[in-house]
């Protein structure tokens, strides 16, 4: 008892994912035996859903903030991508497939403007996302005329459907997130790209002499966060059924959030997408078990600060003793 | 060191989960009914969980409550529905943020065999809900127009309308109310400057000293709702025109009731949060007791509320409007 008592939290501070599931497990388990309906496939299901769109924008988060960098910009630019797909599917009665690249190549256009700007031109990515925040939001709404984009075509909303596993539904859209959780978890653990951005978050100057194009990488790093934005899009669009000009404006922070519970570095250099997961997961079952639970939703925001503060707090002092 | 302090922080994580189970116990055997409003913070919405919380002791049913982030926030509702259906209620009052996207979602829930019924905002389209407890604001306008019409007894008018945001339902039917009221259309030429406030007491402000610049003769306002008119009066009396302008507006929160007892707004078309709430949880408690569903539209009401009654135009004074006003 006494070994696994000196043992433990020191792992918990190595490695960076123990925590956040430590802090999950625990949340579920709390829940489990405070609600009836909480401990159930259909529920679990339920949550997935409420969490895999701010969790697939907080992939693309992930990705910036490895780099060291922060996106202010990629609620909006998931709405903006939303209204795009919708919008020339129902208006501008393109086939709905086409729709969907289009709504795919904005976002990530989105994106490389945003990597063009914090390379060649070295500004701090918190500004140029402050400032194409600002400028997606706009657009989003001179586009839409503030109208939401209802009637969408099946192709649209397909990823909105349910298969059966295990006798739960499941939507696809879930499937999608989590496949997308996996093969960027392989990406930045398996690749020469994935160590590169580790690499290039630690420090950019040592990176730079170790021969890594750095300003083409980071590029690259916001560009494909900006693909998975869009990407994210279809999957609020599967989701709501609708094309809507309000949506995420708080979902920057919110993928924020959840980066930072799972336990990445807000440095840079340090941190696993899992743990991304772990933390939009976090969300989502406090969110969850305590409606269950008839808790009114103002604590769920309570809670979720103190867990914020937690979990940098935790990484500020792993920063100090790896020192 | 720091591994007992990081044992201290996962316990405080713990102690932060076992905060929770300060709220309620779940008992299976009352009934829920779920509340979801826009917003956790305005005042309106404040009013409508109190009201919604006593009717509910009152009926015997466990009320749970939810609330989006910001205005138009569509995702958090639909997540709330979701946990709320999961959690078993009866029945689910909402005021939807996004009056066409919430609709999906809704159908969902009421497949599920849950009745659920619109607050304060309908739906689009207005049956995709089961019911509709809410306020006629094209009536709430059209009583402030009245208003301003006798008010002004024939002196030439040069209006500034501080209206909600494009798009949103609410803020279009008092703005044509008020115009109807008034007995002119869009595009009249008294209409001398439109501003989108979002109902905000700061940009109303600014939208005012903006119409003012644009035309220092202005000398009737409409305000879409009382803080964009505090808003309006501030910039007003800025300039020195507090005294000679008219402002109307709509909503009969206590502030704004206050605000017409001081003259800073002369009159308010006064709405009932309240009323719809209990409304709302009562046709759920029966709904839970006999299976009996309400349907269509309830008015809940409206009043005009002002100190100076004007010729012809029906009247409540501020006495009645402070025992009646919420927030």
């Amino acid at each position: 008892m006494a070994v696994i008592e000196a043992t433990l939290p020191r792992r918990l501070l190595s490695t960076p994912v123990l925590g956040p599931l430590a802090a999950l497990l625990a949340a579920c388990a709390f829940f489990s035996l405070n609600t009836d309906q909480f401990l159930s496939g259909g529920n679990f299901s339920l949550i997935i859903q409420q969490v895999m769109v701010v969790g697939t924008l907080a992939i693309g988060q992930t990705l910036i903030i490895l780099t060291a960098g922060i996106d202010l910009s990629n609620g909006a630019i998931m709405a903006f991508g939303g209204i795009v797909m919708t919008k020339l599917a129902v208006d501008g009665g393109l086939p709905p497939l086409l729709a969907i690249a289009a709504g795919l190549a904005v976002c990530a256009a989105f994106g490389l403007v945003n990597g063009l700007l914090v390379t060649r031109i070295s500004l701090p990515p918190f500004i140029v996302t402050l400032g194409m925040l600002n400028v997606v939001f706009a657009l989003t709404h001179i586009y839409s005329q503030d109208q939401t984009v209802t009637e969408l075509p099946p192709a649209l909303t397909y990823l909105g459907q349910t298969f059966q596993l295990g006798g739960t539904n499941v939507t696809y859209g879930s499937l999608v997130a989590i496949l997308l959780f996996l093969l960027f978890a392989y990406l930045l653990g398996q690749t020469a790209w994935g160590r590169h951005v580790y690499a290039l978050g630690n420090s950019p100057e040592v990176a730079r002499l170790t021969g890594i194009r750095t300003q083409r990488l980071t590029v690259g790093v916001y560009t494909l966060a900006g693909l998975v934005y869009g990407i994210a899009a279809l999957l609020l669009v599967s989701r709501t059924g609708v094309g809507d000009p309000q949506a995420g404006q708080t979902d920057n922070l919110d993928s924020i959030t959840a980066v930072v519970l799972g336990g990445t570095s807000l440095f840079g250099g340090r941190g696993l997408v899992i743990g991304t997961l772990i933390g939009a997961l976090i969300v989502g079952v406090f969110r969850n078990g305590l409606q269950l639970m008839g808790v009114p939703s103002i604590y769920q925001t309570l809670i979720t600060g103190v867990l914020v503060i937690l979990a940098v707090t935790v990484d500020q002092l792993s920063r100090r003793r790896n020192r | 060191m720091i591994s007992r302090l990081s044992a201290g922080l996962l316990a405080a994580a713990l102690l932060v989960a076992g905060c929770g189970g300060g709220g309620q116990n779940t008992s299976t055997a009352t009934p829920k009914v779920g509340l979801i409003t826009k917003t956790e913070t305005n005042p309106f919405f404040v009013k409508m969980k109190e009201g919604a919380q006593k009717a509910a002791q009152a009926e015997g049913l466990e009320l749970m409550t939810a609330a989006g982030k910001f205005d138009g926030d569509n995702a958090a509702q639909i997540t709330a529905i979701e946990n709320m259906v999961a959690a078993g209620v009866k029945g689910i009052l909402i005021t939807p943020s996004d009056t066409k996207a919430i609709v999906p979602a809704v159908k969902k829930a009421r497949d599920a065999g849950v009745l659920v019924i619109a607050l304060d905002t309908p739906t689009e389209p207005q049956d995709a809900t089961d019911a509709l407890f809410a306020t006629d604001n094209l009536k709430a306008g059209e009583l402030i127009g009245q208003y301003a019409k006798a008010a002004m007894a024939g002196k030439p008018a040069k209006i500034a309308t501080l209206d909600l945001a494009p798009g949103i339902t609410v803020g279009q039917l008092r703005h044509d109310g008020f115009l109807k009221g008034f007995g002119i259309a869009d595009g009249d030429p008294s209409i001398v400057c439109s501003q989108d406030t979002r109902g905000d007491q700061a940009k109303g402000q600014t939208a005012m000293e903006n119409c003012l610049q644009k035309d220092p003769d202005i000398n009737l306002v409409y305000t879409i709702n009382e803080p964009a008119a505090l808003g309006a009066h501030t910039a007003l009396k800025a300039k020195g025109r507090d005294k000679d302008v008219l402002v109307v507006s709509v909503d009969g929160g206590c502030t704004g009731v206050k605000a017409v007892q001081s003259g800073q707004i002369a009159a308010t078309s006064q709405q009932y949060p309240l009323k719809m709430a209990e409304n709302g949880v009562k046709a759920i408690s029966s709904f839970a007791k006999t299976g009996q569903k309400a349907t269509g539209y309830t008015d809940t009401g409206v009043t005009l509320i002002t100190d100076k009654a004007a010729d012809g135009v029906q009247a409540e004074d501020t006495a009645f409007g402070l025992a009646n006003c919420w927030g």
